[in-house]
């Protein structure tokens, strides 16, 4: 049954010529902005000039020398950067992003990926109708989706986004939100669980603005990323729609310690998050139990 | 090379100039046990050894490891990687299957050359089991014997009349064997005396009787997530993470940063981890995605029946029994929950 490996017999020079995948790269802060009480702006470039071809979805393991190395998800949309730049939102939450959130422009990090699979903005989602649902830090890796279907506006049909806080204070990008609500070709609600006195929206969770969502189409695209916890309401929500749930995309947060499907931390059933995932369909977690 | 049939003192001899040449990792007792380290000379090696209380994985992925050197203040990295050639002698068949496998998951996709540049330097010389440990089954996994195996450099058999057939099955091996170009030949005798040592063995590998065929255990396991047994038996569990340490196949790791005095310089460091221990599937912010032990518990068998054949083809149980001795709670025995399973469905 068990099949010798071709890697048994490799010469020590073959092992040597190969490039080390746990090497982080070097790469300078440019800009560091604070979004919210808990999250942090960051603009990054690499010391290379070399392409880092990323895509909305993708994340990348970013170190602090001494601290450690954690995986964080790419804000900025490929069709806004050069290769060689990239930004991320940060939570101060553990001991390297706490870490993170001291440094400054000028300060150094390092980075290596990008890692993982994407959501397909240059396929499936092309011609059809999209419908994002943003649930708090999952609209981190969804601006990047956002931004590159608002940059490249004529490929795709209706836009449809959601978006959902804890609260007002939890608000990232307040900008770009105000922005995509006064674009025509753009549907942007949004709602927060919890409202305060500066609140005149909707309040109340995700799946609130469910109802209100107008397809034009049953072929539509559903990309969903949020906190371990909505998937499973948003899913029941969606049902009445009938999509398709090879249509349906989201990103499943797990531990992703290598981030190249070594260190088996961040094992989905008989999948790695980090390598197969984070972007999975409805229709591939179906076979995953341990998947939401 | 030929096949070369020697005595005792011709092997140790032979192990003895091996070790005036270079570095030499074998089995030796540990108190009441047995466990790989370094050898100094040919009389502590106890080829008639039952079990190593380690798989000898740990030449390949040691228990600490440093993957890169960094300074703090220039924000840079270097690649630590160790490729000092060695000789491990004295590698049961199952150990061997379970580095066979490991090659596997360090290369497939992404090439982990810290493990590969110890693999590539390594010479195994594997040992047919004299001795069965009371708790192998290595018979019933398929892996008694290393034939129809060529992942190793060499093979030897000791004989029901104290001599041993070196079997040289790799340039490597070949290398390792000069010293033997002038012991006689292993005649046909001596190898049909060889092949009976491996048919008892596959009668004597098997102190559990596995009631399934190996390749049967993925759908088998895919049939049986909601028996009761994954809970009962995590009642019992300990989260101490014991049979994946002891385990020749288990792989997963931790990493981690830690500074010199200088404060200004340091290493990243790779761990053993474990997925029985509570807190491996947990994220920053408090989320654990197992955070229940049957989910650990069950986790752990699936990876070893199901998940590795769904995702490198093979069956990650080798038969050693080491997790069945290891585990505190003496619920870790794979024949037994996988037999309970075959049972109740």
């Amino acid at each position: 049954m068990s099949i010798p490996s071709p890697a048994t017999r490799i010469a020590p020079d073959a092992v040597r010529a190969k490039h080390d995948i746990y090497l982080p790269m070097g790469a300078t802060v440019t800009d560091v902005k604070r979004l919210t009480p808990w999250e942090k702006y960051f603009k990054f470039k690499m010391d290379s000039d070399g392409d880092l071809k990323y895509m909305p979805g993708q994340f990348m393991k970013v170190s602090v020398p001494g601290i450690g190395e954690c995986p964080i998800s790419i804000t900025s949309s490929p069709t806004r950067n050069p290769g060689d730049r990239l930004e991320m939102v940060i939570r101060s939450v553990g001991t390297v992003t706490r870490a993170l959130h001291q440094l400054r422009p000028g300060d150094r990090v390092g980075l290596r990926g990008p890692y993982g699979t994407s959501f397909p903005v240059r396929g499936k989602m092309r011609k059809k109708d999209i419908l994002i649902i943003c649930g708090g830090l999952g609209h981190v890796p969804l601006k990047s989706v956002i931004e590159y279907v608002i940059d490249e506006r004529s490929r795709y049909g209706h836009i449809t986004i959601l978006i959902g806080n804890r609260s007002p204070e939890n608000r990232l990008f307040v900008e770009q939100i105000l922005d995509w609500k006064q674009r025509e070709d753009i549907t942007c609600m949004e709602t927060v669980d919890v409202a305060d006195p500066s609140w005149g929206g909707t309040v109340g969770p995700i799946t609130t603005l469910l109802p209100r969502v107008r397809l034009y189409s049953s072929d539509t695209v559903c990309i969903i990323c949020g906190p371990p916890i909505m998937y499973k309401y948003v899913l029941r929500g969606l049902e009445s729609l009938e999509l398709d749930k090879g249509n349906v995309y989201m990103s499943l947060e797990r531990r992703m310690k290598c981030g190249v499907g070594k260190c088996g931390h961040c094992q989905i059933n008989n999948v790695y998050g980090c390598q197969d995932g984070p972007v999975f369909t409805y229709q591939d977690i179906l076979q995953m139990g341990e998947a939401i | 090379m030929s096949i070369k049939l020697v005595n005792q003192s011709t092997l140790d001899a032979w192990v003895d100039g091996l070790i005036a040449e270079q570095t030499v990792y074998g089995v030796q007792a540990k108190e009441d046990k047995f466990a790989f380290d370094r050898l100094w000379k040919a009389s502590a090696l106890r080829l008639d050894y039952d079990v190593t209380i380690l798989p000898p994985k740990k030449y390949f992925q040691p228990q600490r490891e440093v993957l890169m050197r960094f300074n703090r203040k220039t924000v840079t990295f270097e690649s630590v990687i160790e490729e000092e050639p060695f000789v491990l002698f004295g590698v049961h068949p199952y150990d061997m299957v379970a580095i066979s496998q490991m090659d596997k998951v360090f290369t497939m996709d992404n090439f982990d050359k810290h493990y590969m540049a110890r693999r590539a330097a390594a010479t195994i010389v594997v040992s047919t089991v004299q001795t069965p440990s009371p708790s192998v089954f290595a018979a019933c996994m398929g892996n008694a014997t290393m034939q129809g195996r060529s992942d190793h450099d060499v093979l030897i058999t000791k004989l029901p009349d104290d001599r041993y057939v070196v079997d040289p099955r790799s340039q490597k091996g070949d290398k390792l064997c000069e010293a033997l170009a002038e012991a006689p030949e292993a005649d046909a005798e001596a190898l049909d005396s060889r092949e009976q040592v491996w048919a008892v063995n596959e009668q004597r590998l098997r102190k559990h009787e596995l009631k399934v065929k190996p390749e049967e255990l993925p759908e088998l396991l895919d049939r049986s997530r909601s028996h009761p047994i994954w809970e009962e038996k995590a009642e019992l569990c300990y989260s101490c993470g014991s049979c994946n340490f002891v385990c020749p196949t288990c792989y997963c790791f931790d990493v981690e940063d830690e500074m010199n005095w200088d404060l200004e310089t340091g290493q990243r460091v790779r761990k053993w981890d474990g997925c029985m221990l509570e807190d491996f599937a947990a994220v920053a912010g408090g989320h654990n995605f197992r955070s229940k032990r049957s989910a650990r518990y069950s986790h752990r068998y699936y990876r070893k029946g199901k998940y590795s054949w769904d995702m490198y083809g093979e069956i990650a149980c080798v038969g050693c029994g080491r997790c069945i001795t290891a585990c505190t709670a003496n619920i870790a025995n794979p024949v037994e929950i996988f037999n309970t399973l075959a049972e109740g469905t």
